[in-house]
């Protein structure tokens, strides 16, 4: 008797649970987002705050041009209600990952609206197999008909400009699917973008004492078109665009050429490739090896870079000081 | 001038002079392993035991980061055990060698991309792995030229006995004790100088470097000291033209490589006097007087 009581109990209680859930769920659990990359995961934070439970799928210091997703990532993005991208054919693997977990929440793209910057010709970037069709944006596939890489250069967030675009983008969406806490969430853009406007002054600032003839530094990963472009400087970089390109001796040799005519002062090695190339042109050059960059991706948690904001005012002060000394 | 075109390169640019160092260190160390390991029909051998190494390769990366020596020891620990353990269970059971070396190595490949993939951050390890010629630096060329030595007089010492093993292997074990010794010091080599060449060329192109000079050299030489002097000179002209193909006309250097080692290749097959195409082909005068 008494089993059979209990039983009646707890299939009222579950009953209860399953009519009342959904109802519940909505207003205070928090809504389940995805970002492709720990600087949009970031944003997502900054912006949702408490209301959103955000999962990152490529983490700190990954490199996601050569991510693989796991099963694991189709579970959280067939959950999730929001999927953050950043577009520009950075996430060559999206399009599979989101055909494979039946995806059906709201999609964003982070760098819509902002102004992509195009790859020069004859750079011979090694990108992903462009087979995939991509419905939103068929201006890009006339551009990557000709080449074999994305028409774009995807590493938009180094522009800080750029990043209230991606803010902006994050926040309309949220509060599509989430109307209930979208006041909140234009609250912490406000705050946000704010620190971001900041940020911006002050690197201006930074960057502004640099005289001109110091203004080119070499990377082993050509990512900061976008920031030099803010800031007025010049990248190079021994490898292309992509991390996976495969680099040649003649690449090394011009660099090396290069770096000795122009005088670079500094080179820098960035959190996602090869340091020891760079070792090998810093100590044929005698260029100083500048510290650390962070291109595509944030530190662990208790890195330089943990968040977005303190990677690009690292990126700043790692640069200033190098090419100011 | 052509000097020009040869020499500058590595007048100009002390990483074209290292690059040259230690692909010719590799060119010593690695391609008379590989003579031995054509003549003992154990080509495809080089292949297996590279994807041994690499998962331990890996997992030293993930302990220590990019250490040379804890990629080395890594690699070495990995490769040995396969080695041992599958010439272990083909000297105790029934499985011949190779299906037993197959086992190891793709349970070694299996688990070392588990544990790369759960415990790693998602950096491309396969670019840390597959190292660059370009990007050599002092310690592991010391590292290189280390196991070349190593790996020369180890060979000398044992040239006799690995000659034997190669041409009547029965003979060898019914004679003396040292038969599986003989065979696993060989081995080791082979792991040893897997394990030098990926830091310089890659897993893959390591192997490319040891066994494709020796397949060449089976074209123009029949004694096994000549395989081996022929096969070092492919693999060295190999690597210095591989490496100027690179300079002058931008191709990664790795592949170029191997891919000049693989010209010579097919150019022995086609010219080589001693069972090339073209000599077969020829009337069979001179061989029979």
């Amino acid at each position: 008797m008494k089993t059979k009581r209990m039983l009646l109990k707890s299939a009222a209680v579950i009953l209860a649970l399953t009519v009342a859930g959904p109802a519940a769920a909505q207003a205070n659990k928090p809504i389940p987002v995805v970002a492709t990359f720990s600087i949009l995961g970031d944003m997502v934070e900054r912006i949702g705050g408490e209301h959103v439970a955000v999962a990152t799928l490529v983490g700190p210091d990954g490199d996601t041009h050569v991510y693989q997703p796991t099963p694991a990532d189709a579970r959280a993005v067939n959950k999730a209600k929001v999927l953050v991208v950043n577009g520009l054919e950075f996430e060559g693997w999206l399009d599979r990952l989101i055909d494979a977990s039946n995806f059906n929440g709201m999609r964003v793209k982070a760098t819509d609206g902002i102004e992509p910057i195009a790859f020069e010709e004859g750079d011979g970037h090694a990108k992903h197999d462009d087979d995939e069709k991509h419905k939103d944006h068929e201006k890009q596939d006339e551009h990557a008909k000709d080449d074999d890489h994305g028409a774009f250069d995807p590493h938009a967030w180094h522009s800080l400009s750029n990043a209230v675009v991606y803010v902006d983008n994050i926040t309309a969406t949220l509060s599509k699917a989430d109307p209930s806490n979208a006041a909140t969430y234009y609250m912490n853009r406000a705050a946000y973008v704010a620190e971001i406007e900041a940020l911006d002054a002050d690197i201006r600032a930074i960057v502004a004492k640099l005289p001109a003839d110091r203004r080119t530094v070499v990377t082993s990963h050509d990512a900061f078109q976008y920031f030099g472009r803010d800031y007025g400087l010049t990248f190079l970089a021994p490898q292309g665009l992509s991390t996976e390109f495969a680099v040649s001796a003649k690449a090394i040799a011009n660099l090396i050429e290069q770096i000795r005519e122009q005088k670079i002062p500094a080179v820098f090695i960035e959190n996602i490739s090869d340091p020891r190339l760079l070792k090998q042109i810093a100590n044929e050059t005698r260029a100083a090896i500048g510290g650390t960059l962070y291109p595509g991706a944030l530190s662990a948690p208790n890195g330089p870079a943990r968040t977005y904001l303190r990677m690009m005012r690292h990126n700043a002060t790692a640069l200033a000081r190098a090419l100011g000394s | 001038m052509i000097w020009d075109a040869l020499l500058q390169p590595f007048a100009d640019y002390g990483f074209m002079r290292r690059a040259i160092l230690g692909s010719f260190a590799i060119s010593v160390g690695a391609t008379p392993v590989g003579v031995f390991l054509m003549l003992r029909r154990m080509s495809l051998t080089g292949d297996a035991m590279a994807h041994a190494i690499l998962p331990g390769a890996a997992i030293g990366y993930l302990i220590a980061g990019l250490s040379l020596g804890a990629m080395t020891i890594g690699g070495l620990i990995a490769g040995m055990a396969v080695a041992l353990l599958s010439g272990l269970v083909s000297r105790i059971t029934a499985l011949r060698e190779d299906a037993s070396l197959a086992a190891f190595y793709l349970i070694s490949l299996a688990l070392g991309v588990l544990i790369v993939s759960t415990r790693g951050s998602n950096v491309d390890l396969m670019h840390l792995l597959f190292g660059t010629v370009l990007a050599l630096d002092d310690a592991a060329l010391i590292l290189l030229c280390s196991i070349t030595s190593l790996s020369v007089l180890v060979l000398a010492a044992l040239f006799r006995l690995l000659v034997l093993e190669c041409a009547d292997p029965q003979f060898l074990r019914s004679v003396s004790g040292l038969s599986a010794f003989a065979h696993f010091i060989f081995l080791m080599l082979v792991v040893l100088n897997l394990v030098g060449g990926f830091h310089a060329l890659g897993t893959l192109m390591a192997v490319g470097i040891m066994i494709l000079p020796a397949a060449a050299a089976r074209f123009w030489a029949t004694s096994v000291g000549s395989l081996v002097l022929v096969a070092v000179a492919v693999a060295m002209f190999s690597s210095l033209i591989g490496l100027l193909l690179s300079f002058h006309y931008s191709l990664p250097s790795g592949p170029a490589i191997i891919l000049v080692a693989g010209v010579a290749y097919g150019i022995s097959l086609l010219f080589g006097p001693s069972g090339g195409l073209i000599a077969q082909a020829m009337p069979r005068r001179h061989s029979e007087v």
